[in-house]
């Protein structure tokens, strides 16, 4: 397998020993025209990659907060279609890695080749397909190949070992490691075995682990960020960006430290 | 072709089914088919089912020779194979027994459910308390208001509600909430997914443990007819009852399948929740069907006045059953299936759900059609004592 952009921005990084840190945003949440301030923003704070949110009437992966602000980004008008059309507009203003992170069924309603040339033409570099485990990923797969664009496998508590295997096998750009059993939302504290279960996926991964799912606060992403490649941080972001709390965000980023 | 059904293992019924859910769920669902497939090869199993389908569910439950409905409509025999007389009051009794045995038998002691008509979660309560498992139940806020008595019903039970104020508040919301909760407490818990839908393999199962229903019916018709029917007429919401009453019949081609959708204020009213209207293929909770959606892939609410048809989808065999052409799929709106309802109660003294309703009105038309000789089954998948309420308010005092 080729090596895919995603991948080497994020080594890159994780090189020289920092940690990669991927926000998330949800596209639309504050109106269409958030997304390129949102983006811009977060690129300039300092984020390795940005996740970007499309809304879905029946996000079943997301907790409250994430699901909320998809419910005010569709009523904004957001979907799959606009969302990447805002993107390609200010694509030449974009220096981090974008990673879109969608339902299915939008995929499939937009039409899976025309999707993915729409996201080669914007540039992103990543997908991120809550409800297509490896066992449906071949719909994907077969789409993206020729393609720069990564599809990032989630692996989680429950995935036994044989399954990981598995999923390190067909694993580009890097692999999501899921810290709860669970939606994505804040947590207080995470099980005991999340150490074991990073090393563990550490070994047997070619690519990068970035840890997400109920990373929330400055302690948290020190915590994990200390066990991963990276972190992802979903809803303390997009309700950050709702209170318009940009100040917590800046102060989150630096949290991500240099190894050693 | 139709052969095949009975050889699924793969999950996949053409190109419908399939397991498309968060990565979290796998190792469940890999387990679940694993437990499953055990349970079929081991008799105790079925023992103890068969001894709790008889002695607590009250089958095997009569096909009634519906006499007077049948000079009333004037056309074929139509017999009701009674799943309104089982305990709990429908047909979703079968499944959820089934399953709360595979929980135990899988070492599990927590039960989540949806519920849309609150049949579902009524005999999931029932079971739970039977087999003294925690259950909790998901259901959409306009699904408690219609179908109070069915709340407290689980709640005598022992069972603890969970109102869903999310979305339209119906049954596609309970779903999405029942699998967040599963998701998050898979490890203790599992889901009794109460129709043929999500993900494999549980399209297989719902539709295994409902099967009894086909296969009863089968035995019934050759003991008093001494021949299959012509034609079996059931409704759909996500296809429990109706693939249960099905199945055993899809390879016996001369026998006519009738599946029967909620067209809800009227399809072209947009208003409805026949996904079979539309055709739009797409993935919703883990599997891949026709359901209501929209352009952007967003899922569209679905409309009846029936809360158990209430779905955007109909489950993955029954979609591969209409691109094969074996099964015929229509729909019968509100106001019909009131009339189905009230042309039953008054023939023969049965209030049947306003699911069944659906079955029952379309089943007419089609017995008017046939020949004297000719016999027509209709799946009588629950007793209309819950909707009673909803009746009245639709009828507006007319009586």
């Amino acid at each position: 397998m080729t090596v895919k952009p995603l991948q080497i921005a994020i080594e890159k990084k994780v090189n020289t020993g920092q940690k990669a840190f991927i926000p998330y945003i949800m596209a639309g949440d504050g109106g269409l025209k958030a997304i390129r301030k949102q983006i811009l923003f977060l690129q300039d704070a300092g984020a390795t990659a940005i996740e970007v949110g499309i809304p879905f009437t029946d996000p079943v992966a997301d907790g409250p907060v994430i699901e909320e602000a998809g419910n005010r980004a569709l009523k904004e008008g957001a979907n799959l279609k606009v969302i990447l059309a805002e993107i390609a507009a200010f694509k030449e203003e974009i220096q981090v890695p974008l990673i879109v992170m969608t339902y299915l069924n939008p995929i499939l309603a937009y039409g899976i080749e025309k999707f993915v040339a729409k996201c080669e033409e914007v540039g992103i570099t990543g997908l991120i397909i809550p409800d297509v485990p490896i066992e449906e990923a071949k719909l994907i797969q077969d789409k993206i190949k020729e393609t720069s664009i990564a599809l990032i496998q989630l692996v989680s508590l429950t995935s036994k070992e044989d399954r990981i295997q598995k999923i390190a096998e067909v694993a580009e750009g890097f692999i999501y490691a899921v810290t709860v059993n669970g939606i994505t939302g804040v947590r207080s504290e995470f099980g005991k075995s999340l150490d074991e279960h990073i090393h563990a996926l550490k070994e047997i991964s070619t690519v990068p682990v970035i840890a997400g799912f109920g990373i929330s606060t400055p302690e948290q992403v020190e915590e994990i960020g200390s066990l991963a490649d990276g972190v992802i941080v979903g809803s303390a972001i997009v309700k950050a960006f709702h209170e318009g709390n940009e100040k917590f965000i800046r102060e989150l980023i630096p949290k991500v430290k240099v190894t050693e | 072709m139709v052969k095949e059904l009975n050889e699924q293992e793969t999950g996949r019924y053409g190109k419908f089914g399939g397991q498309f859910v968060p990565e979290t769920l796998m190792t469940a669902l890999n387990e679940l088919e694993i437990a499953y497939n055990e349970a079929t090869k081991d008799p105790s199993f079925y023992k103890e089912l068969q001894y709790y389908l008889k002695d607590y569910v009250g089958r095997e439950n009569p096909l009634y020779f519906a006499e007077r409905l049948t000079k009333k409509i004037g056309g074929a025999k139509i017999y009701l194979k009674r799943e309104d007389l089982n305990h709990t009051g429908a047909h979703k009794i079968n499944n959820a027994l089934g399953q709360a045995l595979l929980a135990i038998r899988m070492g599990k002691k927590k039960i989540v459910a949806e519920t849309g008509a609150g049949q579902h979660g009524v005999a999931t309560a029932t079971v739970c308390a039977l087999f003294d498992l925690e259950c909790v139940v998901f259901m959409g806020k306009e699904d408690v208001k219609r179908q109070a008595l069915n709340v407290f019903r689980m709640e005598l039970l022992g069972a603890k509600v969970v109102s869903v104020d999310k979305g339209g508040g119906t049954l596609k919301d309970a779903v999405n909430e029942a699998l967040r909760y599963w998701v998050t407490n898979v490890e203790d818990t599992h889901y009794i997914l109460g129709s043929a839908t999500g993900p494999h393999p549980f399209p297989r199962i719902v539709r295994d443990f409902q099967r009894i229903i086909g296969v009863e019916t089968r035995k019934q018709i050759l003991e008093k007819e001494g021949r299959l029917p012509d034609a079996i007429v059931a409704c759909v919401g996500g296809g429990s009852n109706a693939i249960g009453m099905f199945h055993p019949f899809v390879n016996d081609e001369l026998v006519k399948l009738y599946g029967v959708e909620a067209a809800g204020s009227g399809i072209q009213t947009g208003l409805h929740a026949a996904a079979f209207a539309d055709l739009k293929e797409g993935v919703l909770h883990g599997a891949y069907m026709y359901l209501l959606q929209d352009d952007n892939g967003f899922i569209q609410e679905a409309h009846s006045i029936s809360a158990g048809l209430d779905y955007p989808a109909v489950g993955p065999e029954h979609c591969y059953l209409h691109d094969i052409g074996r099964v015929k799929y229509s729909s019968v709106t509100d106001d019909e299936a009131l009339e189905g309802l009230k042309l039953l109660s008054r023939t023969e003294g049965i209030i049947p759900a306003l699911e069944s309703s659906h079955a029952i009105y379309r089943a007419a038309e089609i017995a008017k059609k046939m020949k004297p000789e000719e016999i027509l089954v209709i799946n009588l998948s629950g007793r209309g004592d819950k909707d009673v309420e909803t009746v009245r308010a639709a009828m507006g005092g007319e009586k």
